[in-house]
């Protein structure tokens, strides 16, 4: 954070305990203004927890939670001026398209006229004109959405948190709904705070990416640099990347399973584990690499990932174009490239599978 | 909790429990020996032998008839079925006095069967179990019905693939699921036919008499408090038993089920068969339910110079001749309402608070406290209202001479139902909307009122109409604690058919047909509101 001001949210070694067990483990984070920030990890993570603790909905057993600089403790929910988008929305059933929009607006006051005003712009604005008297029971996923987002949006919250905020909606709508949402927040300079276990939503819609593991966090940075540089076997492997091996740097090589294995320069010496991204596995003649078979082919899209079976060491995937992928049971070689092989660092304790 | 709690206390376990002590306690010593000694009694045997022999058997004749009816109201649809299903609610609310009168006018001597056929069955055990199912009918197929509504058909179809035949996958997918809500209805009705009271009483005649009718012959004819108060005890240690049960059995429904919008799982019948099953539960609501109330309200009509109003207008003055009315029964009327009104607004308030404490906490403590509200339901009325009127009668509590008194004991059996009601919506508010308004910006007292509120406002309705029902129709305290000045519209049927005569007769089936009216007005009104999400009758 090379701002100079204070950030809008900051958490000061936030802990939250469920008996034992802790849902979030001191955690450290600043949000600035005008940013979006998402938090991507596996359920059971404690992301929601997260925005729970900072909306005031869940006590904070250790640490602090400071809004543009102040402590929060003893702050009721009602009072932070925040804006949370729920899981699965949470409307009111009992009121209509309108009286969910205008809900947070009442609750400050707002003159009448001006409430009308603001809601028909909001539904304006979420591609739902017109619609403030339509029942909640007769909106479909997609449009709950969108009248979730207006109504969180209405009060003009200084921190806007979503919760899984695409999560149930198809993948068609989510990716549309994607781009939408980023332009929204661009253009509106909202400062945001999402949680999603979904890379490909923290990806598109998120200026920083952090990535978080039993309460704890274990990755910041920007969407391509986490992409790039998964920080540890667990992000990786949440990633999707499953071409993670146990290796041994000596400088620009390391020695695995699969046999010799480029590095970049610069990379740490010495024992460590090893990611190798499907894009980074070449396929070349069988004499010219490592020796594999084609084991299964899965079509995504354009590319296609192949599951190949090495002579020697763990099965590895492998990325290539539709036009080039050979049929199973071929025989083929293989070879890296050093730009998609990530020297990981290890964690202690850390599971080798997910 | 502390509101409905010192209410229970205060009206209800310190009256029972005093006339229990007055009962066992002689000189100062208990004397327990007398249990042992009315438990011997043959005559009392034969009393607690026929109050559960009848009370299974009522039990098993309402599924047998309600549990078709339920599958029809569940999986067909068809013209009429929301009038039906009000009507089939009717009976339950229904004064059991007024029951007892309608099955006096169908079976009874001059009734329409004997007018006929000749045919008497007034005095006989067959009156006594018709009745019951009557009044039962409506329980089971309301309340298994609901939930049947809300099974998904594709289990059983999903079943039907793997190869089950079609009686086959309702016994291994259905009936299972059901179950529990079967056992639920089926405690329910044995807890209310075991203390039945008011149509014992009326169709009993000398030869019948179960628990509650001993018990309230002992303490009222015989004063022979100590055997009434080993009697209550018997039913107390029944009743008591019989709910953990029910607790029980609700509580496993609760936890296994997956339910779908019922407004998806009906079609309209398909076959001759399945038309067949839907007139035949029409037929038998025809029979069982219309009949007697359309008898009750034809013999209100049928006076000595024909068809008229003669029992009605009778009902405007005051009896030269009687020594039980002060006033003309019609008085009886606006007591009622009245009692009933403070009754509900009573009951509203206990069972209201203790419904909002039973959804805030949960643990092996607030399930007992459920349970124990649902105790007044089976508890002997007699009994309380008797304890009403020994107890109440001192400072502080010096109740005896208020009016106060009849509105406490009716509200003792309304907020029974209250809790029922309130709590599956209570416990359905999802506190996720409170904290969707409170990030909104609400206090918590206003996220209360704009979302639990509008929610809860519906079943408050409900709830209010059947305590309001129940207490209109409450009979067993009331008896003892209404003033003979100011009776109310069961005590007054009572005592116009505890008279002999044609014109005393006519006026409690005319009677009966107002109190009935004024029940099933305030339940079809009601039938407007209610949501699928029922109570957990």
């Amino acid at each position: 954070m090379t701002q100079s001001s204070t950030p809008l949210l900051r958490l000061d070694g936030v802990t939250v305990r469920f008996g034992e067990r802790a849902a979030l483990d001191a955690v450290d984070l600043e949000v600035v203004a005008h940013e979006t920030v998402c938090v991507l990890g596996p359920s059971g993570s404690g992301k929601s927890t997260l925005l729970r603790a900072v909306a005031g909905l869940q006590a904070v057993d250790a640490g602090r939670v400071l809004l543009d600089g102040r402590d929060q403790a003893g702050v009721p929910t009602h009072r932070r001026g925040l804006g949370l988008m729920f899981q699965d929305h949470q409307l009111f059933p009992q009121r209509d398209v309108g009286g969910n929009v205008a809900f947070g607006l009442r609750m400050r006051g707002t003159r009448r006229d001006e409430v009308d005003r603001t809601v028909a712009g909001l539904l304006d604005m979420v591609g739902l004109p017109g619609a403030q008297r339509r029942a909640i029971a007769a909106l479909s996923g997609g449009e709950q959405q969108r009248v979730a987002l207006a109504r969180a949006l209405a009060p003009e919250p200084k921190l806007l948190m979503l919760d899984e905020p695409l999560g149930q909606l198809d993948r068609g709508l989510r990716e549309r709904l994607v781009v939408e949402l980023r332009q929204l927040f661009g253009r509106l300079g909202t400062t945001v705070l999402a949680v999603t276990h979904d890379q490909g939503e923290a990806f598109a819609l998120a200026d920083r990416v952090v990535v978080m593991r039993d309460g704890l966090i274990a990755q910041t940075g920007t969407p391509l640099e986490v992409w790039q540089r998964p920080a540890s076997e667990f992000v990786a492997r949440f990633l999707g990347f499953d071409n993670v091996v146990e290796a041994t740097v000596h400088g620009e090589a390391a020695d695995t399973p699969w046999g010799k294995v480029p590095v970049q320069p610069g990379a740490p010496q010495g024992p460590c584990r090893l990611l190798v991204r499907p894009a980074g596995v070449r396929l070349t003649g069988v004499r010219d690499g490592l020796p594999c078979t084609v084991t299964a082919r899965t079509f995504r899209g354009d590319l296609v990932t192949l599951l190949l079976r090495p002579a020697d060491g763990p099965p590895l995937e492998a990325a290539c174009s539709l036009r080039d992928a050979p049929e199973a049971g071929t025989e083929v070689g293989v070879t890296f490239t050093a730009q998609d092989v990530v020297v990981l660092s290890v964690q202690p304790g850390s599971s080798t599978g997910n | 909790m502390a509101v409905p709690t010192a209410f229970f206390a205060v009206f209800f376990a310190y009256p029972v429990a005093a006339i229990v002590t007055r009962g066992l306690r002689e000189g100062g010593r208990w004397r327990f020996g007398r249990i042992g000694e009315v438990l011997t009694d043959p005559e009392i045997l034969r009393v607690l032998w026929f109050t559960a022999w009848q009370a299974v058997v009522s039990t098993g004749l309402t599924l047998l008839v309600a549990l078709p009816a339920a599958y029809v109201f569940a999986r067909f649809e068809f013209p009429g079925k929301r009038l039906l299903r009000a009507v089939v609610a009717v009976p339950f609310v229904l004064p059991t006095v007024v029951v007892g009168s309608a099955f006096l006018a169908l079976l009874g001597r001059g009734g329409m069967l004997d007018d006929l056929w000749g045919v008497r069955l007034d005095t006989t055990v067959w009156a006594i179990l018709l009745a019951h199912v009557f009044f039962n009918f409506g329980v089971v197929v309301r309340s298994v019905g609901g939930l049947w509504s809300q099974l998904d058909p594709r289990q059983e179809e999903a079943a039907r693939v793997l190869g089950a035949g079609r009686f086959e996958a309702w016994r291994r997918v259905t009936l299972p699921a059901l179950g529990p809500a079967v056992a639920a209805a089926a405690l329910m009705v044995f807890l209310f036919t075991f203390t039945s009271f008011g149509v014992i009483q009326i169709l009993g005649g000398p030869k019948y008499s179960t628990l509650e009718v001993e018990i309230y012959q002992q303490t009222a004819q015989f004063l022979d408090l100590p055997t009434a108060a080993v009697l209550t005890l018997v039913q107390f240690a029944a009743v008591a038993t019989i709910l953990a049960l029910h607790a029980w059995t609700v509580r496993r429904r609760e936890s296994t089920l997956k339910l779908v919008d019922a407004a998806h799982t009906s079609r309209r019948p398909r076959g001759a068969a399945q038309w067949a099953l839907l007139w035949a539960v029409l037929a038998v609501i025809v029979l069982l339910i219309l009949v007697p109330l359309g008898v009750l309200v034809a013999r209100s009509l049928d006076g000595p110079d024909g068809y008229g109003l003669t029992f009605y207008r009778a009902l405007l003055s005051v009896p030269e001749t009687g020594g039980t009315f002060v006033v003309a029964p019609i008085e009886a009327v606006w007591n009622s309402l009245q009692y009933a009104a403070v009754a509900t607004l009573i009951a509203l308030l206990v069972g209201g608070l203790a419904a909002a404490a039973l959804t805030r906490r949960a643990g092996r403590l607030v399930r007992g406290f459920d349970a124990l509200l649902m105790l007044p339901l089976g508890t002997s009325a007699v009994t309380v209202g008797f304890g009403f009127l020994i107890t109440l009668d001192e400072p502080p509590l010096d109740l005896r001479s208020t009016w106060l008194l009849v509105p406490l004991a009716q509200a003792l059996v309304g907020v029974p139902f209250v809790v029922r009601t309130m709590l599956p919506v209570l416990r359905a508010v999802d506190e996720r909307l409170r904290e969707a308004a409170a990030v909104l910006g609400a206090s918590p007292w206003r996220a209360w009122r704009e979302v639990d509120l509008p929610l809860v406002r519906r079943a408050l309705l409900i709830a209010a109409g059947f305590a309001f029902a129940v207490s209109l129709g409450e009979f067993g305290a009331t008896v003892f604690i209404a003033r003979p000045d100011n009776p109310t519209l069961p005590v007054a049927v009572a005592r116009l058919l505890g008279r002999a005569g044609e014109l005393n007769y006519g006026q409690a089936m005319a009677l009966s047909t107002v109190l009935m009216l004024v029940c099933a007005g305030a339940l079809l009104a009601l039938e407007r509101l209610r949501t699928d999400r029922s109570g957990e009758f």
